[in-house]
């Protein structure tokens, strides 16, 4: 539902207060986290709602006949209903629990390219890609004698258009393409990829990693076939992840792994596997991740996510400024098109010299090829130094990086 | 000077220095005024590729002596290995293979040689300790 109202004005300061680790230090120095795209932290209700199931409502799901089997199944089962009311997606089942985005993705690239890859048919991912969006993919075209095309990319960050229409064809089976960019921060039209996807009825996944944490997601309006993301980079435990998928896909796509929970009977002379969306969930599932992750979306969702949405652009602006004060620094990602992530370098310095001073003074920030190889061999760098924020990061976290590579840039200058 | 007196030097020498800041001034001055391996000479056989840092590192010896040199394209593993170049070059390959690195720990620099670090010091450290355990052999 829309409502005329204006988007409310987040309290960051009580914000921060639900964040247990954020009221620590980090080398003796109040902690200054932004590497919230690597993982976010977690606010007190998710911990508390982890704590609370191990002491009261534990026991194995979807098997017991007792009443803390049912609890824990209800509880476990209303985490993945949260999912699908947060990713707007038609149906329940339709929400696989994995071990994270990875996992979603190698799941996919596993099963559907068991099932719809052969020789000579095309996979189509970006120059932008995290590894776990390159290597699944790989893995599978060399098992198939598939091939792996790759959408090129501008000096901006941005994926070239006009090329990717100019990959797809006949042999494509699948497009394979990253939401929002983790080194970059750049924001991928996914929309208009779909669509001309779609027009010649090729599939597509969208990699979500970074982008549940800053975007509604609609799986029904985007049209997505399948959406990966992970737990943990949105407030969530670590060891829980999600895969969307449209039925008819899912359906028929064979199983990942075999055991127990995916089964509907097994005799030694023929198994019959188990609906959706437990043909996917083979073993016992992470119930206290799931429980975890539900509360970690609806405090977002409590929170607005347009409002989540308005403060990050407001960092995003502030320190793009700031940063772009200091002598000699460079940002590597320029698309008009962001999310809150600032990948920079400084000339005449290297990245891990410039995050090994600002862990010294209390702020931690990523530095490397944030498993972006290929993207860093494009733009002839070794690494970026990259500040990501996240709801709790203040105007105040923000001065403080910028304090502190201006200091660290004269120390190594 | 033997591995361990040399080790026990630097250790003294940063004992003089109050806070972190004097410290890495200190290691990145090191690793400034360093040309180790000429540009020319950084060649993928003596990369050690580390995940956030590159290192390059040679080796010569002569008479069962080994002289090391090393480099890095990022200063503060440039300037520690300029102090694991003082302590560990131009040393019997035996004593090398005997040595034990303490001084590291002392001087608060730990970290920077553990295995998650990946910044390659730790795999340099390795390489510099496997050559002389061939060396030794040889001889």
């Amino acid at each position: 539902m829309t409502t005329l109202t204006a988007i409310k004005k987040l309290n960051i300061q009580q914000i921060r207060n639900d964040f247990p680790i954020l009221q620590t230090e980090m080398r003796g120095k109040p902690l200054v986290f932004l590497d919230s795209a690597a993982s976010s932290q977690k606010p007190k209700g998710v911990i508390d709602a982890i704590s609370q199931y191990y002491e009261s409502q534990h026991a194995n799901v979807h098997r017991g006949v007792y009443e803390l089997s049912q609890e824990a199944t209800d509880a476990f089962e209303l985490g993945r209903e949260r999912v699908r009311a947060f990713i707007n997606s038609e149906f329940t089942d339709e929400v696989i629990f994995t071990r994270g985005c990875t996992e979603s993705i190698n799941l996919v690239a596993s099963c559907f390219g068991k099932k719809f890859l052969n020789k000579g048919d095309e996979v189509i991912i970006s120059a932008m890609e995290h590894h776990s969006n390159i290597v699944p993919w790989q893995m599978i075209c060399e098992e198939k004698g598939a091939i792996l095309k790759v959408i090129p990319v501008n000096e901006k960050g941005e994926i070239i258009f006009e090329e990717y229409e100019k990959l797809l064809s006949d042999r494509t089976k699948i497009v394979s393409i990253v939401h929002i960019s983790n080194s970059l921060g750049t924001i991928n039209p996914i929309k208009a990829v779909i669509e001309l996807a779609h027009e010649r009825g090729v599939p597509v996944l969208v990699d979500g990693a970074q982008a549940t944490l800053h975007t509604k997601i609609d799986v029904q309006e985007l049209d997505v076939d399948f959406y990966t993301f992970s737990g943990h980079k949105v407030y969530g435990p670590t060891g829980i992840g999600v895969l969307y998928g449209k039925r008819k896909w899912l359906d028929a796509m064979p199983p990942y792994q075999g055991g127990g929970e995916m089964i509907k009977t097994v005799s030694f002379e023929k198994t019959t596997y188990n609906e959706l969306p437990f043909k996917f969930e083979a073993g016992t599932p992470d119930i206290s991740g799931a429980i975890g992750l539900g509360i970690a979306l609806k405090y977002i969702t409590d929170l607005g996510l347009d409002a989540i949405a308005e403060h990050e652009k407001e960092l995003l602006e502030y320190g793009t400024k700031k940063l772009l004060e200091i002598d000699g620094l460079r940002i590597i990602g320029t698309s008009e098109n962001k999310a809150s992530v600032i990948s920079f370098l400084i000339d005449g310095t290297h990245p891990y010299d410039i995050g090994t001073i600002l862990d010294k003074m209390g702020i931690a920030v990523r530095t490397g090829h944030h498993c972006t190889q290929p993207l860093m061999d494009f733009y002839g760098i070794p690494g970026t130094v990259r500040a990501s924020f996240a709801v709790y990061t203040s105007i105040e976290d923000i001065d403080k990086l910028v304090a502190g590579v201006e200091r660290a840039a004269r120390m190594l200058r | 000077m033997t591995i361990n007196e040399i080790q026990d030097g630097i250790i003294d020498d940063f004992s003089y220095f109050d806070d972190w800041m004097d410290k890495y001034e200190y290691i990145i001055d090191l690793g400034k005024n360093l040309p180790l391996i000429d540009e020319s000479e950084k060649t993928d056989e003596k990369l050690i590729s580390g995940c956030q840092s590159r290192v390059w590192l040679g080796v010569e010896h002569k008479e069962g002596i080994v002289e090391f040199k090393a480099d890095s394209d990022a200063v503060i593993t440039k300037g520690i290995i300029g102090l694991l170049i003082q302590v560990m070059s131009n040393q019997p390959a035996k004593d090398i293979v005997e040595s034990e690195l303490y001084f590291i720990d002392k001087i608060g620099l730990k970290e920077h040689l553990s295995p998650t670090r990946s910044n390659g010091l730790l795999s340099m450290v390795k390489q510099m300790k496997m050559y002389a355990v061939a060396l030794n052999l040889i001889k």
